[in-house]
């Protein structure tokens, strides 16, 4: 492997990694701060990148268009499509069994599957990059690297900045620590649990719809996206620790290193490789990397 | 619980499984190839359902691998029989169950380290291990999976290979015996669970910490129960692979890993009979759903019908739909404070 090749997957592990960051702290934060085990994150992920594809129609004949403009509007209804499902599906569900929240949001993700093979089909679409982006920029003498790619690693990267000073520097951040280490305490500290909880769902949804339509370029929009990533994520999750925005950062970087390097170096091994690290890692450490709380 | 109230429920359970068995074993004669095929199919869902029950509901380790042992009963089955003459049925079947049963010992040792949802991402992680070996290696023929050339038999002694006692090429056949392994299965778990190992078990699920202060090792007990239930399940697997002549690694991935959970979440944890209920329930409504007669061209849509009861099956039967007789009663009695009661104790 030469200089610039290694170059290259360094950076294409960044950027996946980066990407499984969005996706996999909306989980550890529905789950850490509500107790869900949401199997129907996935789907998120994937009706956002199907948001991507479908949207730019209509948002270029209704606002005049626009990368961002779509980004926008994907968002604003990921997050209202969120607070709508947690009244609906979940809000009686915290006092049943958790096993009982598998089973609804594993209801989810064949509801909102075959809504979108009914709503859009099931062929495999491409989404074309904006323009201002479409291009390379050159690495080394042969090499090229997309610009959409490093667009990528920096729209996370600037979310991950973005979630730190909530979490760090607000009262909602405050509130939501204090939710995930101890939700009875905040409870009778007279803060609103069922909202807090309507907000990191939606908040959790729309990250996840975020990475799906930013993805959508790169990855282009097909049938069954969301049930990958979504195993991929609960190891992401697990590894970093439940509940933990540092744990999720780290373990989904370390992921990102392992997939892509384990695809060049042992392409014959390279599935297994995640889960080999998974499982060694909770031998280790039968907690995850960071503990919340 | 709240069943209970009424008579002696014992007894109805008993009365409600035995009606089950004597329908399953009356239902070849009325059954078409199609029907025998379906029902067969469901029956190794059944068992598969059961083992993990063992370990879900009766222990409260929530395993999400559990494809593996199927896969691994199947793939067994398939790669120790003879290449050209059937296999005999005597060997084979406890060699594939042993098979699944060494697996789950290896994953179960390992595992049973972690507690709670880091449990259930191990069992996962483990068992996608087992999904990609099989996968990618030409082990067990990569993707397209192999074939088996011949169905094994039962013959005893230096009897006549030609006229075996039993021909498991046979639909019928392959029914009874998967009837009879199911029958098998159910009894030994209700005994097992009605032992002092099961009530080991029942302490474990409750309260561990106060199970290893009353002075019991905690962890033989679940690496036990981790083992029999991956025999178990193991045994489905073999039965699955006998029956369609194939396999491939789509048996050990983690859908069906998370089909199975979602049966015996829907069925009802913590009863024997919810796995059985949950099985057929959620093989039956697939069938419904996808049926062309009852939905026309919209069938091609299964799985939005499916989604959708399963979400009200959550939304409405707290606990299962083994659960669904004493909310009815609770109900018609007016007694409003039984149906939010969602205690799983009480075995069987």
């Amino acid at each position: 492997m030469d200089l610039s090749t290694f170059l290259i997957q360094c950076l294409n592990s960044l950027q996946y990694g980066l990407l499984l960051f969005l996706v996999a702290s909306g989980l550890t934060l529905i789950f850490g701060i509500m107790g869900v085990i949401n199997l129907a994150h996935g789907s998120f992920y994937m009706i956002g990148a199907y948001m991507a594809y479908a949207l730019a129609p209509i948002v270029g004949s209704t606002f005049g268009g626009g990368f961002f403009a779509t980004l926008g509007v994907g968002v604003v209804l990921a997050v209202l499509l969120g607070y709508v499902l947690e009244w609906a599906f979940f809000s009686f569900l915290y006092e049943r069994e958790h096993l009982q929240q598998v089973l609804m949001t594993y209801g989810l993700i064949l509801v909102f599957e075959e809504l979108r093979s009914l709503l859009v089909g099931d062929d495999v679409h491409g989404v074309q990059p904006p323009d201002f982006l479409a291009g390379t920029i050159p690495l080394g003498e042969l090499m090229t690297y997309p610009v959409y790619r490093l667009f990528i690693s920096g729209v996370c990267l600037a979310l991950a900045l973005g979630m730190y000073v909530v979490f760090t520097r607000t009262r909602l951040g405050m509130m939501i620590r204090a939710g995930s280490s101890n939700r009875e305490m905040v409870q009778s500290l007279g803060i609103d649990i069922k909202f807090l909880y309507r907000v990191v769902f939606a908040a959790g949804l729309g990250l996840a719809v975020l990475a799906g339509m930013v993805a959508a370029p790169v990855s282009s929009v097909y049938p069954g996206m969301g049930n990958q990533v979504l195993i991929i994520c609960f190891v992401v999750v697990v590894i970093g620790g439940i509940g933990s925005i540092r744990g999720a950062l780290l373990a989904s970087l370390l992921i990102g290193v392992v997939d892509t390097f384990g695809k060049v170096v042992f392409p014959q091994a390279a599935g297994v490789l995640v889960y080999l690290l998974m499982a060694l890692i909770l031998l280790w450490k039968p907690n995850g990397l960071f503990r919340a709380g | 619980m709240a069943e209970s109230s009424s008579g002696n429920p014992g007894l109805a359970r008993g009365l409600f499984v035995a009606l089950c068995g004597l329908a399953l074993a009356a239902y070849p004669l009325v059954a078409g190839a199609f029907g025998l095929d379906l029902v067969t199919k469901i029956m190794v869902y059944a068992i598969f359902a059961l083992s993990l029950e063992l370990l879900v509901g009766a222990t409260g380790l929530v395993c999400f691998g559990h494809a593996a042992f199927f896969g691994i009963g199947a793939y067994a089955a398939v790669l120790l029989s003879p290449a050209s003459e059937p296999g005999n049925l005597l060997w084979l079947l406890p060699a594939s169950m042993l098979a699944a049963a060494a697996f789950a010992l290896f994953m179960g040792a390992l595992s049973l380290r972690t507690q709670g949802v880091y449990f259930i991402m191990v069992t996962l992680a483990f068992a996608q291990m087992a999904y990609y070996v099989v996968h990618d290696t030409p082990l067990g023929g990569g993707t397209d999976g192999i074939y088996l050339n011949a169905k094994p038999v039962l013959a005893i002694g230096g009897q006549d290979a030609g006229t075996p006692w039993l021909d498991l090429n046979q639909a019928g056949t392959i029914y009874g015996f998967t009837l009879a392994c199911l029958v098998a299965v159910f009894g030994f778990l209700a005994v097992l669970l009605r032992s002092r190992f099961g009530r080991a078990l029942a302490g474990i699920k409750a309260n561990e910490q106060r199970m290893r202060a009353t002075g019991f090792s905690t962890y033989p007990y679940k690496l036990a129960a981790f083992v029999i239930s991956g025999a178990i399940a193991g045994l489905a697997g073999f039965l699955f692979g006998v029956k369609d002549g194939f396999v491939n690694p789509e048996l050990m991935s983690w859908h069906l890993s998370g089909a199975v959970l979602i049966m015996i979440i829907l069925g009802g944890l913590g009863h024997l009979r919810g796995a059985l209920i949950g099985a057929f329930a959620f093989a039956l409504l697939q069938e419904f759903f996808k049926s062309e007669v009852i939905f026309g061209a919209f069938a091609k849509h299964w799985t939005l019908g499916l989604g959708l009861s399963i979400i009200a099956s959550v939304a409405l039967m707290p606990r299962g739909l083994v659960g669904l007789p004493g909310q009815v009663r609770a109900r018609l009695l007016g007694r409003p404070g039984a149906v939010a009661d969602h205690t799983t104790e009480g075995q069987p």
